[in-house]
């Protein structure tokens, strides 16, 4: 086997450094070496969502990535992003709307609706529900029907657009 | 928004579509789930699995895993042989009913693909998934049994060598004379399927053991929604002290049913740290999760409906044979699903000629047992399939026949020809608002304008009963330990906030948050101030925990007695310092309160009192502030709930694909205590059914492999597929409590996948085609349509 490697990563914000096998992924040394449990796994392989994390901005899935390939970069996970209050408004919406019910799925939807949010945002657009439906289509929740979270979505797109109007 | 509007007639709580508490942590990447759970010393294990369906188990080879970096210890069947005493899946009411007993480990065959063999402890869960890959074993293969029909045949090779054949069980239910009714009525029948499918909780099982020999002290963290039955099987199958076994079930990802099952691997993990003395995990990955976690229906149902030429239903006789995989599920038994089904088909129509066969049968597949709303969308499908062919064939239409059978509003209490008392249910009620609802006129109009441009639409609508707030009628009377009662203790704090320890349980469903509003209103305080723990043996009484939609009809009434007896306290300590009668007094926002409503005292004052100052209470007052109660049902059997669903789908002729437009359902769960939640658990049920109806389905070769078992291969309802759905309320609470609630958890699982059925055949009669096997996949639509 392949002796650890260096990493250096930053994490929500902070510098990290560890030695890591070649072969663990991002999600178990976020999840293992971290202790940042917010980032779940629900299948490996790329087909549930729940992993989902910022990398250098974008979403990637943490359980499809080496830990190995992200030195250098910038994760910022579900704890980060909720402490730097950049989902503030976006997690109320889910809370009063109930778009969440065992919670292990929402992790992974909360960083890629941010993601979308910015870029409906960026093109001054509030999306349809079929397009919300639609940029969920790479996560899963298997408790709530989805309904509540599209409602979610769609009233943080259309709170930020009538802030971004009235600014 | 019909989600947040509040219940007609609500209190201060009870009935206020509120948001949860606790979901805020969730949100925050904050939630504590097992495999989050890490501990001082803690090993990690992995299972190897049976590549074979059904084989005798020869030598097995660990040297070279055991010395392997990490490897702390490699364990077989034989480790457990003398540690943990074999399990049996039957219950004494079920007569006849048999199954194999079972180990952690087996030692001498394995009877499905996926089974757990050899398990390796290391260091890190990928060191053991090492190490199981230089063990070997010496499989000797042998003739599957898979195929339904070829298992129960007299000559089929057998599973269970000690047995005659391969039924495990069969019952019939026989009431009035079912073929003099045939003789003189129209005939519909159905020979319809229903698929083997999963649960797919987002968390996969994940257990985590901590066995400290010093004190002989067990600790459990599960995923899990009965604590309370895992603190009894691992201290009975392993001879511990159940006071020294405490189980936590900290946040749960999903469970369905699909966790109250005991599972080898549990078993495992429990042994594994009893041996070693050391905290020891697993969790599931998403393979072993399709491989081992229970599969739920696996039905095949013949029926035959007689109805006359009035559109009156004169009988139903059923055939149902269900596929439960190598032996009966562990505590409560494979047969539970069957008997649902053929005691609840019919159920809501007058009738009085009812017979019912179920046999259940043993094939090399994982086990099948309990998931969301057992045994209902068996039944609902096959009545409601029968209920829309008898309308088909007198020309009536699918309202009409209904409005026309449903056992009507003064006939209550009823009895069905199965046995099931119903205290009142509001059929006809709800078939109305849900042809309101759906503006049922105007989508037939669409329906015929859009089939002149040849596009295929249907309409079906679903009727369902269900089974709610069991007793122990339910698994108790068969011996199993499953608590139907359940208990909880309040307790007003120095501080004058209120603490709420209760038996049931939370997975995302929102228990915690209909508990705190329940025991705010009947206490009399700040929803804020109530802090409610579930899901802890040792920090909350004993109880059923949440399953078979108990939840809120047995641990809400139980929190809402509780509150009274509190109540009950504060006015007694606060009368005595006040000088008061404490049936003059009453609580009002965290205040002792004149009947007026004029403020007394505060709840602090009164906490602070009874706590610093008790020298000021008179001597013969206690200056208690903890109550206990435990509430068990003691009316009917069952609380039974009701409603209806409608669907709407546009069938592609060329492709066989459905799109599901809409969803409508009508639903009566007694008292609403919060309809935001209500309405999201129906939705997600919903969704759950449309996955039976549409997509998921555990493929299995010939030889008894899974084909699909991976989140690529088997397919779950992703957001773009499922419809917006609709929904409205009636509200017929059950006088067996004072709160009235019965339960809401299955209520979208038990009738969509019928619905939608309806709907599919609906769009297919025109054509000269019909469906009778779910999933419905375009293949299987095309097939009907003869296409390919
Ligand atoms: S765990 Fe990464 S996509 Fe499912
Ligand atoms: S809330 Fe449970 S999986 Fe989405």
């Amino acid at each position: 086997m392949i002796a650890p490697q260096p990493l250096a990563v930053t994490v929500n914000g902070s510098p990290v450094r560890r030695f890591v096998e070649p072969r663990l992924s991002l999600a178990d040394f976020l999840r293992g070496d971290l202790g940042l449990t917010g980032t779940h796994l629900g299948c490996e392989s790329g087909a549930c969502g729940a992993c989902i994390v910022n990398l250098d901005g974008q979403p990637v899935h943490a359980c499809l990535m080496l830990a190995v390939q992200v030195d250098g970069m910038r994760v910022d996970t579900i704890e980060g992003l909720s402490d730097a209050g950049v989902l503030a408004d976006l997690q109320a919406a889910f809370h009063a709307r109930n778009a969440l019910q065992c919670g292990f799925c929402s992790p992974g939807i909360l960083v890629v609706a941010h993601d979308c949010l910015a870029s409906w945002d960026a093109s001054g657009t509030v999306p349809s529900r079929e397009a919300i439906r639609d940029a969920l289509s790479g996560n899963y929740c298997r408790c709530t029907g989805y309904e509540a979270i599209v409602d979610a979505i769609e009233s943080t797109a259309r709170a930020r657009r009538n802030r971004g109007v009235a600014a | 928004m019909s989600a947040v509007a509040d219940s007609p007639g609500a209190g201060r709580y009870i009935g206020r579509g509120l948001p949860r508490p606790g979901a805020k942590r969730l949100l925050a990447g904050r939630g504590r789930y097992t495999d989050d759970v890490v501990l001082p010393r803690m090993l990690h294990a992995a299972f190897l699995r049976s590549p074979y369906a059904h084989a005798r188990l020869g030598a097995i080879d660990v040297s070279a895993a055991a010395v392997m970096p990490g490897v702390h210890r490699v364990l077989t069947g034989a480790d457990f042989a003398l540690l943990c005493t074999p399990w049996v899946g039957t219950l004494s009411h079920f007569k006849g009913l048999r199954s194999a007993p079972q180990r952690p480990l087996p030692t001498d065959k394995v009877v499905w693909a996926g089974q757990p063999v050899v398990m390796v402890i290391a260091e890190t869960r990928a060191e053991a998934e090492d190490a199981l890959e230089v063990i070997e074993i010496d499989f000797e293969e042998r003739e599957p049994i898979v195929d339904l029909d070829a298992a129960r045949a007299p000559d089929a090779p057998r599973i269970d060598a000690d047995a005659p054949d391969n039924v495990l069980f069969r019952t019939r239910i026989e009431a009035g004379s079912v073929a003099d009714a045939f003789a003189e009525a129209e005939i519909v029948s159905v020979d319809l399927r229903f698929g083997r499918h999963t649960a797919v909780t987002m968390e996969p099982r994940a257990v985590l053991a901590d066995f400290d020999p010093s004190e002989q002290r067990l600790t459990v963290h599960q995923s899990t929604q009965t604590p309370y039955q895992f603190q009894d099987l691992y201290a009975r199958h392993f001879g511990l002290s159940e006071a020294r076994v405490r189980v936590i079930a900290p946040d749960v990802g999903g469970s369905f049913g699909m966790k109250l099952h005991l599972y080898h691997e549990d078993m495992a993990v429990v042994g594994a740290s009893l041996l070693l003395k050391r905290p020891v995990k697993f969790t599931a990955d998403r393979m072993e999760a399709f491989a081992s976690d229970i599969h739920a229906r696996d039905h095949r149902v013949r029926a035959r409906l007689a109805v006359g030429p009035d559109g009156i239903l004169r009988a139903i006789e059923v055939d149902d044979v269900t596929g439960v995989g190598p032996f009966s599920a562990y505590p409560r038994t494979s047969a539970v699903e069957g008997n649902q089904v053929v005691r609840l088909i019919g159920a809501p129509y007058r009738l009085t000629e009812y017979r019912a066969d179920l046999t259940v049968v043993a094939q090399n597949k994982v086990q099948m047992s309990q998931y969301r709303a057992v045994g209902h969308p068996i039944a609902c499908a096959v009545t409601e399939r029968l209920v829309d062919l008898a309308a088909d064939r007198l020309g009536l239409d699918p309202f009409e026949i209904r409005r026309r059978n449903y056992v009507t509003d003064d006939m209550y209490p009823h009895t069905t020809p199965s046995g099931y008392r119903f205290e009142k249910l509001s059929l006809a009620t709800c078939l109305e608002k849900l042809h309101d609802l759906m503006d049922y006129p105007g989508l037939r109009a669409e329906q015929a304008a859009l089939r002149e441009r040849g596009i295929h639409r249907g309409i079906g609508i679903a009727t369902y009963v269900e089974i709610t707030n069991p007793t122990p009628a339910f698994y108790g009377v068969g011996g199993a330990h499953i608590s139907a009662q359940d208990g909880c203790v309040l307790k007003l704090t120095p501080a004058g906030e209120v603490s709420c320890a209760i038996s049931i349980t939370e997975q995302g469903q929102g228990s915690e948050a209909i508990i705190g509003q329940i025991v705010a209103e009947g206490l009399g305080v700040d929803r804020d101030h109530v802090r409610v723990l579930t899901g802890d043996t040792e920090t909350t009484p004993s109880g059923g925990a949440t399953w078979a939609c108990r939840g809120a009809g047995i641990g809400g009434e139980t929190a809402l007695q509780a509150s009274r007896k509190l109540k009950g306290r504060i006015l007694e300590i606060a009368a005595a310092i006040l000088q008061a009668e404490p049936g003059t007094l009453d609580i009002r926002d965290d205040a002792v309160t004149d009947a007026d409503g004029t403020p007394r005292m505060t709840l602090r004052e009164v906490a602070n009192l009874a706590y610093y100052r008790s020298d000021l209470l008179p001597p013969d007052v206690s200056p208690a502030l903890t109550v206990a109660h435990h509430f068990a049902p003691r009316g009917y059997p069952f609380a039974f709930t009701n409603g209806i669903h409608g669907s709407l789908v546009e069938v592609d002729v060329e492709t066989g694909f459905v799109t599901i437009l809409k969803h409508w359902v009508v639903e009566d769960c007694g008292r609403v205590i919060n309809p935001l939640l209500v309405d999201e658990q129906i939705r997600g049920g919903v969704v759950q059914g449309l996955g039976a109806a549409f997509y998921e389905e555990c493929r299995y070769s010939e030889t008894g492999q899974l084909l699909n078992g991976s989140m690529g291969d088997y397919l779950v309802p992703m957001a773009c597929e499922m419809p917006d759905i609709v929904i409205a309320h009636v509200e017929t609470p059950t006088l067996d409590t004072e709160l009235g609630a019965k339960g809401c958890g299955e209520a979208g699982t038990a009738a969509s996948s019928g619905a939608a059925l309806n709907a599919v055949n609906d769009a297919l009669r025109p054509l000269g085609a019909g469906i009778s096997q779910l999933p419905m996949t375009p293949e299987r639509i095309l097939r009907a349509l003869d296409v390919i």
